[in-house]
């Protein structure tokens, strides 16, 4: 502790001795009578002077270098996080934008489809109606034909029908023994009794 | 000798230099005070040279204690009081580097000297007298014109005058008589401890109450160095805010 008083005596000095050295350097430093060190106006010019000296380094480096370059560090820190979740909203923006496009896109096909389903399903269902359509008319035709053909048979199996009538009534008169009676006269009984 | 508790706050000079009949020479104290600039400067400008986007460990102390002198100024003084930045915190790292250094055994404690911490008042409160007449003109006088009935304003007046006045001595023997007495009470603790042990046994067993509390109070010192060195910072933050805005 003793720096001042150090090296002025043997080293197995005792204690009042190096009182007295303590006292000669605190004398030969200035004029005082060495008393309380914070009090010691002498030592003021000196502490004043460093401390202008010190301080005023310490104020220069601080706002020159040492500030300015931690205010840099954290204004960069603050730009960074900053630009990133601008760049982490545009890309999500982007994203969400692709999604509805594709959803877009997906319904449009979607409906697009359908009208085709659609037309082909109308185009083909025409397409039936006309062939079942030919088909009936065609068969309509069929048996029209087919109908005014049993009915000329008809009439003619039923113009028939006299003549066999006439036939078979002279055969049934001349069997019965009746002479023989005129076609004529035959066919006019004939005609007579189909008439009623 | 070795227990005397001022032995401490001696100033022991290394070369002199005498100018006009006063002694501007280089002291344990000057060696102090550079030690302390050094430490500041050197740590600030090693840790934040990697300029890491992610701050490493010595980089985060820095920024940390950045943005602990930038939020305590700006809440105090406001925005507008971010122009005294630089000096709020060359003040604040200069007293607490200081503070700490003394807390070194055979450290010197350039804060417990008187002059030390009144010049440093003295430097706050002229700045903050300059800069308010400066920003304000005649209107800083304001400042000592409380907004009560006019009846009361005599007596105000004065009381707001003295206790401008005052600040630069709380300020400085505040701190100054914070670090002194600190030193001198640890100081005497443990000489009592280096005394008593030289009783044999009896006062090795007597001694072990002074040391817990020499234990103690080195942990209470460390403390008081921080909180001494935030005060001041503080106090200064709350000075500066009247000079920018002297109207109450």
């Amino acid at each position: 502790m003793a720096v001042p008083g150090r090296g002025h005596g043997p080293a197995g000095m005792k204690m009042a001795e190096e009182v007295h050295t303590e006292t000669q350097v605190a004398h030969g430093e200035g004029a005082h009578s060495g008393g309380f060190p914070p009090f010691d106006t002498s030592t003021f010019g000196s502490q004043l002077l460093w401390l202008a000296i010190t301080f005023g380094l310490l104020y220069y480096l601080m706002a020159k270098v040492a500030l300015p370059r931690i205010a840099g560090i954290l204004e960069d820190r603050r730009d960074r996080i900053e630009g990133d979740r601008e760049e982490a909203l545009r890309l999500k923006e982007e994203t969400d934008n692709a999604i509805a496009a594709y959803e877009q896109a997906l319904a449009e096909a979607r409906k697009k489809a359908h009208t085709i389903a659609q037309a082909n399903r109308d185009k083909l269902s025409a397409d039936v109606a006309e062939k079942r359509a030919a088909v009936e008319a065609d068969l309509g035709e069929k048996l029209a034909e087919a109908e005014a053909r049993i009915r000329d048979i008809k009439a003619a199996a039923l113009g028939q029908v006299g003549e066999i009538a006439t036939e078979a009534t002279s055969e049934i008169v001349e069997a019965l023994g009746g002479g023989d009676v005129s076609a004529a006269d035959v066919a006019d009984a004939v005609k007579q009794s189909m008439a009623k | 000798m070795a227990n005397d508790p001022i032995h401490q706050f001696q100033i022991s000079k290394f070369f002199s230099l005498e100018l006009g009949g006063v002694d501007f020479g280089f002291t344990n104290s000057s060696l102090f005070m550079a030690i302390t600039v050094a430490t500041v400067a050197g740590f600030l400008i090693m840790a934040t040279s990697r300029r890491g986007l992610v701050p490493n460990r010595m980089q985060s102390i820095a920024e940390l204690s950045y943005e602990f002198i930038a939020q305590t100024l700006r809440n105090t003084a406001g925005s507008e009081g971010m122009k005294f930045f630089p000096f709020v915190f060359s003040l604040f790292a200069f007293v607490l580097v200081g503070n700490m250094l003394g807390m070194f055994p055979y450290f010197f404690t350039i804060t417990s000297h008187i002059i030390v911490t009144f010049a440093l008042a003295m430097l706050v409160i002229s700045v903050v007298i300059v800069y308010g007449f400066m920003k304000n003109g005649v209107k800083f006088l304001k400042l000592f014109v409380p907004s009560v009935p006019a009846w009361l304003l005599p007596l105000l007046i004065p009381i707001e005058i003295i206790s401008f006045v005052a600040r630069p001595l709380s300020l400085s023997i505040r701190l100054f008589a914070n670090m002194l007495a600190g030193h001198i009470t640890l100081k005497v603790f443990a000489g009592f401890v280096v005394t008593l042990s030289a009783f044999g046994a009896v006062g090795w067993a007597g001694a072990v109450l002074p040391f817990l509390l020499a234990v103690a109070l080195t942990a209470l010192e460390f403390l008081v160095a921080f909180l001494q060195a935030y005060v001041f910072a503080t106090l200064t933050c709350i000075y500066l805010h009247d000079a920018l805005h002297p109207g109450h």
